[in-house]
């Protein structure tokens, strides 16, 4: 119950800070959108890290480096430090001086803008809102597999159904409240300010978890040493794990071309919504000094305690299964390919670290990283839906500035609502890390719309919805074929990601070249 | 193409190169007694990365970009420049 009281505290505080930000927001449209004018440096590091690290980071990581070994790290982290840092360079920066020049604040606003076409963010919205959907689900589902076992027992008459833990549909009513509670008080300018001391808080909390159970494992090195050996190497094998109810043989390591191929994933952060609204709106280009540098460093604090502690798991769930181990726990020692692993590090906690206040303190760091991710997508599918929909059907001199909030507003709302069903529907079916992979493999994907739009001339309007519908295709076909967000490769390891995107830049370059070009009056409004 | 951004691609797909570190794959020796070294190269790899594009920004910096956002006609400038 302590650590539930921390948690509820902590969710006080979040309130607390972001009711503040209120008292800094001017009621107007344009600060509830874009805030970002006034952030600096700092906040803006934050902000996109924040938002880029969801429980894909905390709870994902530790889940996959349990199920796959040490490779995870170099899977998503290091390689995320190079590429995250280049498109920040390379695609933000460019984006930024196009925003400031001509005004843009969306992304489907510079799109319709560069390829000279209305309808072209008409295609682009349900897509966008499509892969950002899976996103949040991660965040929510996550919020159930770190709350679930930490509060299993504690209830045991209210809600004896979920074996006295609190139950999925409370949890998520919860942290969507919360995040929808900041967002309505303060816009974009309340995020900011619950981003920076929410990944404040859960880079601290992580690296606290990391040195909390490894004194229960007797030291870093005990702590390794006890780690099942195939996990410490990258190369392919196959694990068997005995059980209560028999023998399971589970992949361990990382096929090369998995390896390779992964490395397109991280061109993800090219095209989030919210991260281009960032880069459109952003006070000035020397905003984004600090992030280039500073992201792959907060990747690393973040990312290695938690594949550390991942592997450390190998070891402490590889016991034979028994009753004493709650139902996540068995499924994770049989190394089940499903949303168990999304409990590693929780049940890790809950096991080794008895201390209530401590596991409070993590858990909510946890929580951190979830709600960090949320609130900056709720609130940028809000400002995409008002301005490049809504607005630009009907016309903005239809609206007063008020209602501009309330649409924004009653979408947001929508989403959540959208967002919340989804989660209790596919709650046991998803693992976290797997469904974050195929959203981020959808933008990463689209990458070969924006890196044309901004680099080469001669890319063409029927080039660009060439491009979407290739990438459209590809991923819909995998998606399909995975069972829907499982883990999925083809010809022997190459993830679909990679053969979205060539399919997308093939289109962009065969279409535009045979496609009458751009006129000279878009050229030079988009070329410096 | 400037010789300065040849560095720059050069240095980029070098260190895409790296990141494959074959010769880690199946080694699991322990970096300060704690730390794999497949972890321990991949940890080292994030932060050679944050160094490249902290030298990136200090040499490669678009300055041109940041003129031209603020209205400025870069064409128009270098060619006046050109001229003189």
């Amino acid at each position: 119950m302590t650590s539930l009281i921390i948690i509820g505290i902590y969710l006080c505080l979040l309130l607390s800070l972001a009711l503040a930000s209120k008292r800094l927001f001017r009621g107007t449209s344009k600060d509830y959108f874009v805030a970002s004018h006034s952030i600096g440096p700092f906040l803006l590091l934050m902000s996109v890290f924040g938002t880029t690290m969801t429980a894909f980071a905390l709870v994902g990581s530790t889940g996959k480096a349990f199920q796959r070994g040490v490779g995870t790290y170099g899977l998503m982290a290091s390689s995320s430090g190079l590429i995250h840092a280049a498109c920040f360079f390379l695609i933000g920066i460019k984006l930024w001086s196009i925003g400031k020049r001509h005004g843009y604040v969306t992304q489907i606003q510079f799109f319709r803008g560069r390829f000279d076409s209305s309808n072209l963010g008409y295609l682009l919205f349900p897509i966008l809102v499509g892969l950002v959907v899976p996103y949040l689900l991660i965040g929510v589902i996550g919020s159930y597999r770190v709350m679930g076992p930490l509060t299993k027992g504690l209830f045991p008459n209210a809600f004896a159904a979920y074996d006295g833990s609190l139950p999925p549909w409370l949890i998520g009513a919860v942290i969507c409240g919360v995040v929808l509670t900041y967002i309505f008080a303060g816009g974009s300018r309340a995020a900011a300010w619950a981003n920076t001391f929410q990944t404040l808080v859960f880079m601290a909390m992580g690296v606290l978890a990391f040195f909390m159970i490894s004194q229960k494992l007797g030291g870093l090195g005990a702590a390794i040493e006890q780690a099942n050996a195939a996990h410490l190497v990258r190369t392919p094998s196959e694990l068997e794990v005995t059980g209560k109810a028999g023998s399971f043989i589970r992949e361990v390591g990382i096929p090369p071309l998995m390896f390779l191929t992964y490395m397109f994933i991280p061109l993800s952060v090219g095209m989030f919504p919210h991260l281009f609204q960032h880069w459109l709106t952003a006070r000035s280009a020397q905003s984004f000094k600090l992030t280039v540098v500073a992201h792959p460093l907060c990747i690393m604090i973040v990312w290695v305690p938690c594949v550390l502690m991942g592997l450390w798991a190998t070891g402490v769930f590889s016991a034979t299964p028994s009753d004493a181990w709650p139902a996540p726990a068995l499924g994770i020692m049989k190394g089940l390919p499903d949303a168990s692993v999304g409990a590693v590090l929780s049940l890790s906690l809950k096991f080794l670290v008895s201390n209530p206040i401590i596991v409070g303190l993590v858990t909510a760091g946890i929580l951190a990283a979830i709600m960090s991710s949320l609130d900056s997508q709720f609130l940028c599918l809000g400002t995409i839906f008002t301005n490049d929909i809504v607005l630009h059907a009907a016309g903005r001199e239809k609206f007063s500035d008020t209602q501009i909030i309330h649409l924004a507003r009653g979408f947001v709302v929508a989403i959540v609502l959208i967002t919340y069903i989804l989660s209790l529907v596919l709650q046991k079916s998803q693992n976290v890390f797997d469904l974050a992979v195929w959203s981020f493999s959808g933008f990463a994907a689209l990458t070969s719309l924006v890196i044309p739009a901004l680099y080469w001339k001669r890319a063409t309007k029927a080039g660009a919805y060439a491009c979407i519908l290739a990438v459209v295709v590809t991923w819909i076909s995998f998606f399909a074929k995975s069972g829907f967000g499982g883990e999925y490769t083809v010809l022997g390891g190459v993830m679909p990601v990679a053969i979205c995107f060539a399919a997308g830049a093939a289109a962009m370059i065969v279409v535009s070249l045979f496609t009458k070009p751009p006129s000279k009056e878009t050229v030079d409004k988009f070329f410096a | 193409m400037k010789k300065r951004t040849v560095i720059i691609v050069a240095v980029f797909i070098l260190l895409a190169v790296l990141h494959q570190d074959e010769w880690n794959w199946d080694k699991s020796t322990l970096v300060f007694g704690f730390m794999p070294i497949g972890l321990a190269y991949h940890a080292a790899y994030s932060i050679v990365a944050a160094l490249f594009w902290a030298l990136v920004l200090k040499f490669g910096w678009p300055s041109h970009l940041e003129r031209w956002a603020e209205g400025e006609d870069i064409r128009a400038t270098e060619g006046d420049s050109g001229a003189s």
